[in-house]
């Protein structure tokens, strides 16, 4: 039966060209703009501390709950939510490895955490027990990326505040570990309110 | 060609004893899929139980970072897709290849292997996404070390299947190895194409969702739906003692497949970052699903019409009809949510997790147990212990997979609709789901039930308890009724 095996195949072969290929081409091969008035390079590079956090990110499994694309009017309310200032584009995704995507929303969408949170403790709160911040929200607390530590002298500098009174015994405070510093400089870094020529400069707020 | 001659009954030269000597050469491979696909069942069953709790009480087990949510989930459906159903299915396509081809398994030592190197690359990819390696990648998470193994394992399967194919008796090919060998054709390929891109030397992140969605609905398509079906058009009409209806669908069927259903997976994509021709494409492609799924459709209904008193009998065909008729049901739904002004709601939304398990379980998994009910018994020589337990199983397994469909459809479109309108707060699209979730983990404890049974009557039929009986297990025979004659 070499018909069977010549057709099934020559049926995949277009998609994989169609599919893979021509997108691997088309859409894997982006540089950063360079603004020429102000020099701004988009997207951004990430630092180093944000990559690591990318891959805390994936090991979490964040994507499972929260998305990072702001999808093109007539396709849900994500702008009107105010989830991204514009439509998001392939080459807002040239940095990331892997690109959350993401294909639920159990939790709100990502793409502009960084702009709609920009506060690293409030992250920290948030990581530690989602309910403080947010009320009614069945995010699992991240406590295991964090450590309970006897205070010596004076207050860490990077101890969570403004957590329930019992959460930490007296005496104890309750700092990130590095994996949920990097974590969070990743939700900083996710800002894509920047200009490119196929996404024009979003409108002032 | 005669009609008749599609039939894998009706070839005279096969007797009663040259069948049992093929069942026979396939007992050890067979049975290594099979023992541990049901193993990594119950494994992702119990991960499918956590995950379910952990949304209805999101403190329990919080503790560790090996059993949050997000590593849990992935655990679930890595161990149920690829532990569970893809060596279920490469164990039912094993035996269908023996049988079809018309000799005994050669080579055996290649697929034995591939069990052992699947096995451990299920293993190490469990242990790697707990441990925190999981790439995040829908469908993909395994880490490089652990499908590296299961591609391992794949390329022997697949050689084997040409060796065996080659060394086929002369004479008709049955619809069901068409779909076999093209399915062993495109997983390979498909499967070493995606991790290349995404996870060993992964291409820019604005290129990756074409790839992922090209790969994740691929798996479903051109891996898990021809396993499935080729096992539908060979069980249904082998049960049934009558030829299958039309070779002329089954034709159809098969071409219309592999032309469109490779070009799908854009359609997890609607509205997001990616050139509008290529959504399009994968729209108008889901669409002309409609072509192959009610051929089949149609093709399986009228091979079974006049007969369906059978299915009170049979355990094989009361199993395998469920699945047909929801592989028809869940690709009907599937079309629908190609439409963009329907996907628009039900995108992002637990709708999505229903439509994968209509398909995967209530089609996939269901088609599975069926053969598994008509396989193994063959190959070991030793029948089912009870009828009586074959019964709970079908009724749990049934019963759950339809709460949870139920359950997570009518949360999803509420879901849907709330996050639809920017004037209802996105919290409160989380709150209509609620308590469809707490359902849903009912449901998950009727299936976790169902499971255990089965599990229990596999263990019991492999150590061969009770005492021998030569008569198949059908229902009704533990009640002293006299099930009609059905064809061995």
């Amino acid at each position: 039966m070499p018909v069977i095996i010549f057709g099934a195949f020559l049926t995949f072969l277009t998609s994989w060209i169609g599919l893979v290929a021509y997108p691997s081409l088309q859409l894997g091969r982006f540089t950063p703009f360079t603004a020429e008035d102000t020099g701004d390079i988009n997207p951004p590079p990430l630092s180093g501390m944000a990559v690591m956090g990318q891959r805390v990110y994936a090991s979490s499994g964040c994507v499972y709950c929260h998305s990072q694309q702001v999808r093109q009017v007539g396709y849900g309310s994500d702008l009107e939510r105010g989830w991204g200032a514009r439509p998001t584009v392939a080459r807002d995704y040239m940095r990331e490895n892997p690109a959350f995507l993401g294909t639920m929303r159990t939790g709100p969408d990502l793409t502009n955490i960084g702009a709609r949170q920009p506060s690293a403790m409030w992250h920290h709160q948030h990581l530690y027990q989602p309910t403080v911040v947010s009320p009614g929200s069945i995010m699992p607390s991240y406590r295991y990326l964090y450590r309970l530590r006897k205070i010596e002298g004076q207050r860490s500098a990077n101890a969570i505040d403004l957590l329930p009174p019992d959460t930490a015994p007296d005496g104890y405070e309750i700092v990130p570990t590095y994996e949920a510093e990097a974590l969070v400089a990743y939700l900083l870094s996710l800002n894509r309110n920047y200009p490119l020529p196929e996404a024009p400069e979003p409108p002032q707020q | 060609m005669s009609m008749t001659s599609d039939h894998p009954v009706a070839t005279p030269e096969l007797d009663r004893v040259e069948r049992a000597r093929i069942d026979e050469s396939t007992r050890i491979p067979v049975l290594l899929f099979f023992g541990s696909a049901v193993f990594w069942l119950l494994v992702g069953t119990l991960f499918a139980l956590l995950a379910s709790f952990k949304m209805n009480a999101p403190h329990f087990l919080d503790q560790w970072g090996w059993l949050t949510f997000g590593r849990v989930r992935p655990a679930h459906l890595n161990a149920v897709a690829y532990g569970w159903a893809a060596p279920a299915g490469i164990g039912v396509a094993l035996w269908l290849m023996a049988r079809l081809c018309r000799v005994p398994l050669m080579h055996s030592k290649l697929l034995i292997s591939a069990a052992i190197f699947w096995n451990i690359g299920i293993l190490l990819g469990i242990f790697g996404i707990l441990s925190g390696d999981g790439r995040s990648i829908e469908w993909l998470e395994f880490p490089n070390y652990a499908s590296l193994m299961l591609f391992v394992a794949f390329g022997l399967i697949a050689v084997w299947a040409v060796i065996m194919f080659r060394f086929r008796q002369p004479g008709h090919v049955y619809v069901s190895q068409w779909y076999l060998l093209a399915a062993f054709i495109w997983f390979p390929w498909l499967y070493s194409t995606a991790n290349i891109l995404l996870n060993f030397e992964p291409i820019q992140g604005g290129a990756q969702g074409a790839v992922n969605w090209w790969y994740g609905h691929n798996a479903l398509g051109l891996w898990f739906t021809p396993i499935g079906l080729a096992a539908a058009y060979y069980f249904i009409p082998k049960v049934l003692g009558r030829p299958i209806h039309s070779y002329y669908l089954s034709i159809l069927g098969f071409w219309s497949l592999a032309l469109f259903y490779s070009w799908n997976g854009m359609h997890h994509l609607i509205g997001g970052p990616f050139p509008a021709w290529m959504v399009s494409a994968s729209v108008v492609a889901s669409v002309m699903m409609f072509i192959p799924v009610i051929t089949t459709a149609i093709n399986h209904h009228m091979t079974v019409r006049g007969n369906f008193h059978a299915l009170k009998w049979s355990p094989t065909l009361r199993f395998t009809v469920f699945g047909a008729m929801c592989y028809t049901l869940s690709s009907v739904q599937g079309i629908f949510m190609a439409v963009p002004s329907l996907n628009k709601v039900t995108h992002f939304t637990h709708y999505t997790v229903g439509h994968a398990h209509l398909g995967l379980y209530a089609f996939f998994t269901m088609i599975m147990f069926g053969a598994m009910y008509y396989i193994t018994p063959r190959v070991v020589g030793w029948e089912w212990p009870s009828a009586r337990l074959i019964r709970w199983h079908f009724w749990l397994v049934a019963i759950g997979i339809g709460v949870m469909v139920v359950a997570l459809t009518i949360g999803g479109v509420l879901q849907g609709l709330a996050l639809l309108d920017p004037g209802v707060t996105f919290m409160a699209s989380l709150d209509y789901t609620k308590p469809w979730l707490l359902l849903r983990s009912g449901s998950g404890i009727l299936l976790t039930a169902g499971h255990i049974v089965f599990a229990v009557s596999f263990t019991l039929l492999l150590l061969k308890a009770g005492s021998k009986r030569t008569e198949p297990t059908l229902f009704g025979s533990d009640q002293g009724r006299k099930p009609e004659a059905l064809v061995p």
